[in-house]
């Protein structure tokens, strides 16, 4: 077994970021192992994203077409990834920790028989030990746990979102566009798709978002909210949460921020009534400027924080949403 | 409906960070003194669906662990709740077993329990966040695998599985059985009652060991880890956080909305 494959993801039609940021750290694998980087893209009509993804600095662009391919279907995607890797045989397959990454890795690791490793923030190959050094982060993320693999290949590894920088076209470099045939006999997916439901936020997307105020379990309740909506809506933020008002039904789920939501990275996060739980920081800690509001001074989120306001939202808020008008009114 | 749900003990993942303590050399997690391990919070999860699959439909529960004699407290846990059955796989060769030992041993142990339409698994167990059991549990058994589990019904010998995606929802109908990883969206498992406490105390759990189960124990255990931990550490925070202590919220809120525009940041 040879090589990096990368398996990519499409975003609204177009290559995620979390794809470019595996492609960087396929290239510094790729360096350090001297061997191609495959660059894998499933779907349908993939020309125009099999160029884009040409000049992002692979060997190889992969491309495996078929009807329902570009249907979100974790058992199918497996099985597609699958037979690619039986044929092109990788030593290392990256993913994102991402909706695909997250199912389809395990399954991939029991049917090739490798290793896996999921939601890391960190690789390394180590040439003298032929070992392959993945840092993850464990306990929620209260603590950093570095793994060596050797043997079990392919060493199957996700990558947490934002942990890398992305990597950048160079349009004088373009890589080869190879279409690479998979038969699936559709009789073998046992689970049917009913249907896939997008929640249309209303907003900003949370990942695209160059500010985001978010409120945790502090807020108290779905009243309390309303004064977190009105602050963003003076930023023009997005809004988030933590797992309490998930879990208590205040607010959407599919606002949730952190380990098992989404991992952010805006220029300014304002968490208000959040005690920093690291399963939280874990989806914004790439935040540029953190500014705390909680009324314990004590709260873990001080830590992690730029700046930090010691007192209750309640009063803080309604005084921030005023002084910022004044501030944008001059 | 029969169902099996693997459950495992933990280090109670909602201690205080200044709790969490390292054996750096060791590459252990100090249990915090005074605050007992409890079950996954995912597994609690996936306990609560079979639950609500039972109400609906009956059927028993049995519950799968692997552990020593303390990891019984999360199959009672369970059994509190209102499963029926509990399981312990114990034997000194499991100790120290990496995620696809442990789905190995469960896997047999599943076959050996025969009669089931279900198998749940939390989506993760939150101490070393791996994620991979179940889904290695359903390509072992070759069933059907739905991950990051919300909701399930039955519906015509069928199940209608809700799952989780970043920005929304998924619905598959799956046939049975099946494997599932279940997600906290599922929402809050119910308290144990207190006739669930009482029968759990009497209930008598069973105990597996390898060779009850037909697990070659030299294919077990730390030695058949396909990786290798190298260093356990707390990561060094390097911020700092400048406070801004006013008496009136009015001023705090004045600084920090004078130090953002300073920053550029508005």
């Amino acid at each position: 077994m040879k090589g990096v494959l990368i398996c990519g993801e499409l975003k609204k039609e177009e290559i995620s970021s979390i794809s470019k940021e595996l492609i960087s750290t396929g290239q510094k694998l790729q360096s350090d192992l001297d061997q191609s980087l495959d660059y894998l893209l499933i779907g349908e009509n993939l020309r125009e994203r099999a160029d884009e993804a040409a000049i992002l600095g692979v060997d190889r662009v992969l491309t495996v077409e078929g009807p329902e391919f570009s249907e979100f279907h974790p058992e199918r995607l497996a099985r597609i990834i699958s037979a690619v890797c039986q044929q092109i045989e990788p030593l290392i397959i990256l993913l994102g920790q991402t909706d695909l990454g997250r199912d389809v890795a395990p399954r991939l690791a029991a049917m090739l028989g490798g290793s896996a490793c999921l939601d890391c923030i960190d690789l390394a190959y180590d040439q003298k030990g032929s070992t392959l050094i993945q840092t993850k982060p464990v306990y929620g993320g209260n603590a950093l746990a570095e793994w060596a693999v050797a043997s079990h290949r392919p060493y199957i590894v996700t990558m947490r979102p934002r942990s890398k920088k992305p990597a950048e076209p160079d349009p004088s470099n373009r890589a080869e566009i190879i279409p690479i045939p998979v038969e699936i006999d559709e009789t073998q997916i046992r689970n049917q798709l009913v249907k896939t439901v997008h929640e249309e936020d209303k907003g900003i997307r949370l990942e695209e978002a160059k500010i985001i105020v978010a409120g945790g379990g502090g807020i108290g309740g779905s009243k309390g909210f309303d004064l977190v909506r009105r602050l963003a809506q003076v930023l023009g933020a997005a809004v988030g949460i933590t797992r309490v008002p998930a879990d208590e039904n205040w607010m959407p789920k599919s606002l949730e921020i952190g380990q098992t939501g989404h991992i952010v990275g805006p220029d300014l996060y304002v968490a208000v009534g959040i005690s920093g739980a690291p399963q939280h920081l874990a989806g914004c800690s790439g935040s540029k400027v953190l500014i705390a509001i909680n009324k314990d001074p004590q709260a873990r989120i001080f830590e992690e924080a730029d700046f930090g306001i010691v007192g209750d939202y309640r009063d803080i808020l309604p005084a921030l949403i005023e002084k910022l008008k004044d501030l944008s009114a001059t | 409906m029969n169902t099996i749900v693997c459950v495992k003990q933990i280090p109670d993942p909602e201690i205080p960070a200044s709790k969490f303590r390292l054996d750096a050399e060791g590459k252990k997690v100090i249990p915090p003194e005074g605050i007992p391990p409890v079950i996954n919070p995912y597994d609690e999860q996936a306990v609560e669906l079979a639950l609500r699959l039972k109400d609906k439909h009956g059927g028993k529960i049995t519950t799968l662990t692997i552990g020593d004699d303390s990891s019984i407290k999360a199959i009672k846990h369970a059994v509190a709740m209102g499963a029926d059955e509990g399981i312990l796989c114990k034997d000194k060769a499991f100790e120290d077993s990496d995620s696809f030992s442990i789905a190995n041993i469960l896997s047999q142990a599943i076959q050996k329990i025969k009669n089931y339409d279900l198998v749940l698994c939390g989506r993760q167990a939150a101490d070393w966040d791996e994620g991979l059991v179940g889904s290695i549990v359903a390509e072992n058994l070759n069933l059907p695998l739905v991950t990051l589990v919300e909701s399930v019904d039955l519906v015509e010998n069928r199940l209608q599985v809700k799952r989780v995606i970043l920005d929304g929802s998924q619905v598959f109908s799956v046939p049975l059985p099946a494997v599932l990883t279940v997600s906290h969206e599922a929402g809050q498992p119910r308290l144990p009652s207190g006739w669930g406490i009482i029968s759990a105390s009497k209930k008598e759990i069973a105990v597996w060991d390898a060779n009850a189960i037909g697990v070659e124990p030299s294919q077990t255990g730390a030695g058949k880890s396909r990786k290798k931990l190298m260093q356990l550490f707390i990561p060094q925070k390097e911020k700092k956080c400048e406070k801004i202590e006013e008496e009136k919220p009015e001023e705090a809120a004045g600084k920090l909305a004078l130090k953002l525009r300073e920053a550029g940041i508005i």
